[in-house]
């Protein structure tokens, strides 16, 4: 997968940042992106691109336990987001919904904005085409790519009730 | 080698003798608690996924929160949707309009809180109910679809990190000035992933309540939970509202713990967290000359009957600034009568303050004392963040319920010692 980078160096992320409290009155993914990252940078969603990537600091997703934030994100187009490292709940959503949350320094520390990147799941790898450098992240544990294989959460406990 | 109360809770509810730190264990589930904004995304899964039943009705407690009473059409159409929902499946703990309150506070009062139960509710403050000896944590849209459909939970044992709260708090220094103080000390992912499990002669001495309020901002320092040994007044609390039996878990005395802090509270003052972190620690005193625009009392935070009283004793004879706003919002309806009851609501409404509805409200940003562009508000909640509560160009500063009735009293950020 290839898409373009944009990078938000700051720490600590949160979900307040990624979906407002005042949008949650809705969970339709295509409503809840258009108000993506709003309150960190209201033009992000007229820069972001489907397929695109987002590069942040420490810590990303931390405060409400809101999937809306994963939503918000995969439905604005964002197809991983790279970190030094995630909140909790966030990283749990990611994971419960298929979506790539990806922690990796190297990556943080060298990728510019529009950067186009390219991640490799099964090497573990993201190719900074731009820049012609390669980063090196862990793969995800055995236990999240089998959700994830599965589809989600949701299709694996349905396989499992049957 | 001992193992800790967060690891006996986990191991009892995974069918084991013993988990380890980092672990993967499928976890009983004992209460699975529901609000208004995530619940619906949930049912949306299971209905997809053509699971028609929960998986025991009786373990499943609806309590809408976070908008309530309906603030537009868009809320009320969630909770009506929920309503029919838990009708459907013969969910009869439902709390709504009358019986309704913050979430976090509504559950242990009602006696849903036992020591030694697995709670999960889809809110991030869920860790708040660790403060009974439970092991309690907030979980997203799809956890919440997975337990309410199997009554299990994947989760990785975290380790924990022990608070040693030493020393004596001193007056006008409360339970949320000491926690602000420890988020202040390792920072908002200070405890990412770890259980934050507190202890000592101070936490001996907090009420039920006060530990709530400490266990409540585990997940401020990015914590899986937080938790506390049951003792005496865990038992009393628990008793007056539960008949349900229950094990007591408690650390043993050598557990293993990944970091041991000590924080001796003998000499800590009145604090505030600036924006837009919690971590954002100062002594209130440091940052007196902040003028605000609201007062902010309420969440399951500080919205606690304790929490109005010492407000009302501050306020007591005394009015709010002109040109401030101070709004409080009791948690929930029971707290709401016995503030009542207790003449505390007619000591706010007289010194000029307002007194809503339970409700989540304007701690995140949802409705009834929203920030305008340019407004700082001191407020007993739990977040700080850029926009939580209202206009990305509002400030938010966190405080203990006294600092929050001293400053409305001056206009500006204060110590409340001054008025004890």
């Amino acid at each position: 997968m290839e898409g373009k980078a944009h990078v938000y160096k700051k720490d600590h992320i949160n979900t307040d940042e990624i979906i407002p409290a005042r949008y949650l009155n809705s969970d339709q993914e295509s409503e809840l992106a258009m108000h993506a990252m709003e309150d960190l940078d209201v033009d992000f969603i007229k820069k972001v691109k489907a397929g695109d990537f987002i590069v942040s600091g420490a810590d990303f997703g931390c405060g409400s336990s809101r999937e809306h934030a994963v939503w918000a994100l995969r439905g604005a187009g964002i197809r991983a987001v790279i970190a030094n490292s995630f909140a909790r709940i966030f990283y749990r959503n990611c994971i419960n919904n298929g979506f790539l949350a990806i922690e990796c320094q190297d990556a943080v520390g060298k990728v510019k904005n529009d950067d186009l990147l390219k991640i490799d799941l099964t090497d573990g790898k993201i190719v900074n085409l731009t820049r012609q450098q390669t980063y090196q992240f862990q793969p995800l544990p055995g236990f999240a790519r089998e959700i994830i294989e599965a589809g989600g959460l949701m299709e694996k406990i349905k396989k499992e009730l049957k | 080698m001992g193992v800790t109360i967060t690891e006996k809770i986990l191991a009892v509810h995974s069918g084991r003798d013993i988990v380890k730190p980092g672990e993967l264990i499928n976890c009983e589930i004992d209460t699975v608690m529901c609000h208004d904004v995530t619940t619906t995304p949930a049912i949306d899964m299971l209905e997809k996924n053509d699971i028609t039943k929960v998986f025991d009705p009786e373990r499943v407690v609806i309590m809408p929160d976070h908008f309530i009473p309906n603030k537009d059409i868009k809320s009320a159409e969630m909770v009506a949707r929920i309503r029919r929902w838990a009708q459907a499946q013969g969910i009869t703990n439902f709390y709504d309009i009358g019986r309704h309150g913050v979430c976090h506070a509504l559950l242990p009062e009602q006696g849903y809180v036992t020591p030694g139960k697995t709670i999960v509710c889809g809110d991030s403050h869920t860790c708040t109910h660790g403060a009974l000896g439970a092991f309690s944590t907030g979980i997203g849209s799809t956890d919440l679809a997975a337990t309410l459909a199997t009554g299990k939970l994947w989760f990785k044992v975290p380790e924990s990190m022990l608070f040693v709260i030493s020393g004596q708090l001193p007056d006008g220094v409360y339970a949320k000035d000491i926690i602000l103080k420890i988020i202040g000390l390792i920072g908002v992912d200070g405890a990412l992933y770890r259980a934050m499990e507190f202890c000592g002669e101070v936490i001996d001495e907090l009420s039920v309540e006060g530990r709530m309020t400490i266990c409540n901002m585990a997940i401020e320092a990015g914590a899986k939970t937080g938790v506390i040994n049951p003792d005496a007044k865990t038992l009393e609390y628990v008793s007056s509202r539960s008949a349900a039996s229950f094990t007591v878990y408690r650390s043993d005395s050598d557990a293993v713990y990944s970091r041991t802090m000590e924080v001796d509270v003998s000499g800590l003052e009145p604090v505030v967290a600036l924006p837009h972190l919690p971590g954002n620690v100062k002594f209130a005193r440091e940052v007196n000359d902040i003028p605000v625009d609201q007062a902010y009392l309420g969440s399951c935070t500080n919205g606690r009957i304790e929490d109005l009283r010492v407000a009302a004793q501050i306020l007591k004879n005394r009015t709010v600034a002109h040109g401030t706003r101070m709004i409080v919002v009791p948690a929930t309806t029971e707290i709401w009568k016995q503030a009542n009851r207790e003449g505390l609501l007619d000591i706010f409404m007289s010194a000029g303050a307002t007194v809503s509805t339970p409700t989540c409200g304007a701690c995140l940003g949802g409705y009834m004392g929203i920030l305008a562009a340019g407004e700082r508000c001191i407020s007993s909640t739990n977040r700080n963040f850029v926009g939580r509560m209202g206009s990305p160009q509002s400030e938010v500063y966190l405080a203990s319920p006294a600092t929050v009735a001293a400053s409305a009293i001056t206009g500006k950020i204060t110590d409340p010692r001054q008025y004890l």
